[in-house]
């Protein structure tokens, strides 16, 4: 099997898996980084949401070797030190999660709209948010968080 | 802003004394060797410090930390905080002070005696009756425990215990102004022979409430669900761990046989393969692996099966029409229908109809199974609405004792009435038996969607008479489909003054696998329900709102939830041009609320845009305000989505979708301008509010549609391409 080498959470790791095997089960199985979830596996629930250099990447649509050594993969793990991402502390004070299986993919599509767009529109956020699936219904205290956490950066 | 303190912690006790029903104590030191990686053991404070039990609730260590147990299944419904909130309230503990632990599986203890019947308590997580079931018996619990310090600090200091009160987490001794904090009462525990049953006038007056119904008091769940560090049973790695995955048929029950079996099994990384009577288990070293070689798998279906002869929207069509059915039940007579018929000024008749919708909750299932050495014992991680029922489902399927099977409970991600039936645990169970290693099972979203268990179609057929007055005098409700019962919840009018009513339940078997789905049989009879009364509402030229206010002036609790909706609505102001509002009533699990939305039309896509939702709700007792609100929020949007675009159809047995490309959840950007909820504040007991909200959706949406259009939605969901059908006839 070919070895890996990968930058997560600005930490190199290496893993020794087929080629073809999903960064997703990369980071959840081979490595431990079990904050990032599976939802559909086909790219059409966000729950697996990464960043890879700040993009909000799907992690079970990436072969592991489409990602190439200099890229910086991030998960909510690595978001920030101490879960206190100002999108993190407006996700408690809105009280967001309900069964909180979807909410890492959502912090982590939100961070990445915040880092290129710190004060969105209704819309954009929306647009932004739109791949990304919660079946509790927490809708609406997720665009109230990410507008709260907007005024924040 | 409000800042949430952290009192999570899901540890289960290692030195836990059993007792039955009483009070034991025991002295525990919290001091805990290194643990597997698990759902429940994570986080635990190594600390050494002194902690009594005080019984088999609530723990107090000499810090002043008070743990409490919370029996709740986590799913997102908030009960894992709102028990320990109300045990907390009668201890007069405070909250900062408070640790929630999930407690041991042990239903003769932490069971819920809410289930009525046969009295025995269970520990089972569904129809909305976690905090409803648990209230009385943790005020009593909290109470109890309170008395215990009480009566520790009144030997101790040796004043009558009457003299004695509390303050949060202190106990006061107003003539000599002592005051001693809880924890300091570790020392001086002295657990009294007798412990009384406090009536409920000797529990606090409600008027005192310093936890219930208070604010600031968030959810223990929630930060660590903002961290990715919640641990969901899909998240549990356990040592020497393989992956197992499930092929199962398109067609439910359909068997399998494997027809390249030895080309298979040369496969590097495979374990083995399990034949089961609906399957074939892939065991491999890795998830990867597994999920390769089911892609493999060539297999011969034998779909000689009740499912493969059916087609759903065929049956759907069908059912209006058929003169035999598998099984017919009178749910409910009341009056004389028949005579009211008779003798009515004016009769009306609709039908409605449902398509199947499927539970979609976040997580797929899966569960994790590690078989002992001896094969005699299993251990097993999962996430379960039912965890008092776990070790019978797998000792059962197994051949072990229950005591030999010991279950982990995880975070939930998303119940829906999914979790509630263990056949994913027992295929873990089976998978770590056969391979003799521990397996965590997966099934992929589509295995979840195709071999789901769904809320069944039905066909309602409705049938009122009117009087002179305009009054309805008698109401018929026809209900045909599978699934038995559970098409039968939500059928009553409880709140409806109509003096003739029957139901009539028709049941057809279609061998498609079916389930309890949020608020079960409430979303299609509330839909025909409400539907049909704005229909004869609208015929009959009055508002809508006044014909409800009619049907429920005996019922004060309901037309609160009315007036309240319809002035948060501004019902009596119209909407702006090319809007139009609709009303629902409903109530599930002993929670009233009324519903009204207003929607516009996109008239060349058929798409219907849900901008504002209102709801009054009358709950009884709201233990978490906040959480109150988030449960009718979630019901409401799950509620439109499945109104609107979800849709599960069958095609000779064959499920036609397979993903969420083709089955359809609400997104983001169809979210409404606003939902507004108000909690109507009573001091009656609390009743369900996981589920109150979701049924009232259909008939709101079907009925501002008939206000905007005046054309009738009668088949659930209304998805753009139907309601361009109706535009169009
Ligand atoms: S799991 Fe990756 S988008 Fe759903
Ligand atoms: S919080 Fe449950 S799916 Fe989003």
């Amino acid at each position: 099997m070919p070895i890996f080498s990968l930058k997560v959470n600005s930490k190199s790791e290496e893993v020794n898996v087929d080629s073809g095997t999903t960064l997703l089960w990369v980071l959840r199985e081979h490595l431990g980084l079990m904050g990032t979830k599976y939802g559909c596996g086909v790219g059409q629930c966000g729950s697996c949401t990464i960043h890879i250099n700040g993009n909000p990447m799907r992690a079970c649509a990436l072969p592991v070797e489409a990602v190439s050594e200099g890229q910086s993969i991030t998960t909510i793990e690595g978001l920030s030190k101490k879960g206190d991402h100002p999108l993190q502390k407006a996700w408690v004070e809105h009280q967001v999660p309900q069964c909180g299986y979807c909410q890492s993919g959502q912090i982590m599509q939100a961070a990445a709209l915040l880092e290129k767009n710190n004060n969105p529109t209704r819309e954009e956020i929306l647009n932004h948010m739109n791949g990304n699936l919660c079946r509790c219904g927490t809708y609406m205290r997720i665009f109230n968080a990410i507008e709260s956490a907007s005024k924040e950066i | 802003m409000k800042n949430y303190q952290d009192n999570s912690t899901s540890v289960s006790r290692r030195n836990f004394l059993k007792v039955s029903g009483g009070f034991t104590i025991g002295i525990t030191v919290v001091g805990l060797v290194p643990q597997l990686t698990s759902c429940t053991e994570d986080g635990e404070d190594t600390r050494e410090m002194v902690a009594k039990e005080l019984n088999a609730w609530v723990h107090l260590r000499e810090d002043g930390q008070i743990m409490i147990y919370s029996p709740a299944s986590e799913m997102g419904q908030g009960s894992k905080t709102a028990l320990p909130v109300i045990l907390a309230e009668e201890l007069d503990a405070d909250w900062s002070d408070v640790m929630v632990k999930t407690s041991p599986i042990d239903p003769e203890i932490y069971g819920n005696a809410g289930f009525g019947r046969s009295g025995r308590k269970i520990m089972m997580n569904v129809g909305s009756r976690t905090v409803k079931g648990y209230f009385d018996s943790l005020r009593q619990a909290g109470a109890q425990t309170r008395y215990i310090l009480l009566h520790s600090v009144s030997k101790t200091w040796e004043v009558p215990i009457e003299e004695l009160s509390t303050e949060p987490s202190l106990v006061v001794h107003q003539k000599s102004g002592k005051k001693i904090p809880y924890g300091d009462i570790v020392e001086i525990l002295d657990i009294p022979e007798t412990i009384p049953e406090f009536s409920i006038d000797q529990l606090k007056n409600p008027e005192d409430f310093r936890l219930i119904w208070n604010e600031s008091i968030g959810r223990v769940d929630v930060p660590e669900k903002t961290t990715g560090e919640a641990v969901f049973a899909i998240d549990v790695k356990v040592p020497g761990m393989v992956y197992g995955v499930i092929e199962r048929g398109k067609v439910h029950g359909a068997s399998p046989n494997l027809i390249n079996e030895a080309e298979i099994r040369t496969q590097d990384g495979l374990i083995d393969l399990v034949a089961l009577d609906y399957g074939i288990g892939v065991v491999a070293n890795t998830l990867e692996k597994a999920l390769e070689i089911k892609q493999q798998l060539n297999i011969d279906w034998n779909t000689d099966v009740l499912a493969a002869k059916h087609s759903s929207q065929e049956a759907l069509e069908s059912y209006s029409k058929l003169n035999q059915h598998d099984e017919t039940r009178d749910l409910i007579e009341k009056g004389n229908v028949k005579q009211a018929m008779a003798k009515a000024a004016k009769v009306y008749s609709a039908e409605y109809k449902n398509d199947y919708v499927y539970h979609a909750q976040m997580e797929p299932l899966n569960a994790i199974a590690s078989i002992s050495e001896d094969q005699n014992s299993i251990e097993i991680w999962a996430g379960t609405q039912g965890p008092g029922f776990v070790a019978g489902a797998v000792a059962n399927a197994l051949g072990l004792e229950p005591e030999n099977v010991k279950l982990n409970l995880c975070y939930l991600g998303g119940g829906l009435g999914r979790r509630s039936l263990h056949d994913y645990v027992i295929e873990a169970a089976q998978l770590s038996k056969a391979v003799s290693k521990p397996v965590k099972l997966i099934w992929t979203r589509e295995d979840d969607l195709r071999y789901g268990m769904y809320r069944p179609m039905s066909l309602q057929q409705m049938k009122a008479a009117i009087d002179s007055e305009g009054n309805i005098t008698a109401l018929s409700h026809v209900i045909t489909g599978d699934g038995s019962n559970l098409l039968a919840s939500g059928a009553a009018n409880e709140f409806y003054a109509i003096p003739n009513q029957e139901v009539k339940l028709n049941i057809v078997k279609n061998g498609v696998r079916l389930k309890h789905w949020r608020a079960v049989g409430h979303g299609p009879n509330k839909f025909a329900i409400e539907s049909f009364i704005d229909q004869i509402a609208n015929d009959q030229g009055v508002n809508p709102l006044e014909m409800r206010r009619k049907l429920m002036a005996n019922f004060p609790r309901a037309l609160k939830t009315l007036e309240k909706t319809a002035e948060m609505a501004n019902w009596d102001t119209p909407p702006r041009p090319g809007r139009a509002r609709g009303i629902a009533f409903g109530e599930r699990s002993g929670a009233l609320c009324t519903g009204i939305c207003e929607i516009s039309l996109d008239r060349d896509s058929g798409k219907i845009k849900v901008h504002h939702f209102w709801s009054a709700v009358d709950g009884g007792t709201i233990i978490q305000p906040d959480n109150a609100k988030a449960q009718m929020e979630g019901g409401i949007l799950m509620g439109i989505s499945s109104v609107l675009s979800e849709q599960l159809t069958v095609e000779k047995g064959e499920i036609q979708q397979s993903n969420f490309h083709d089955y359809q959840l609400m997104r983001m950007a169809d979210i409404p301008e606003s939902l507004e909820i108000e909690l109507i504040p009573s001091n009656d007991k609390p009743q369900g509010m996981g589920e109150a909200s979701t049924p009232i959706v259909a008939g709101a949406i079907a009925n501002a549609f008939l206000a905007l259009t005046g054309k009738t939605l009668n088949h659930l969901p209304f998805s753009p391409e139907r309601v361009k059908k109706v535009l169009d006839s």
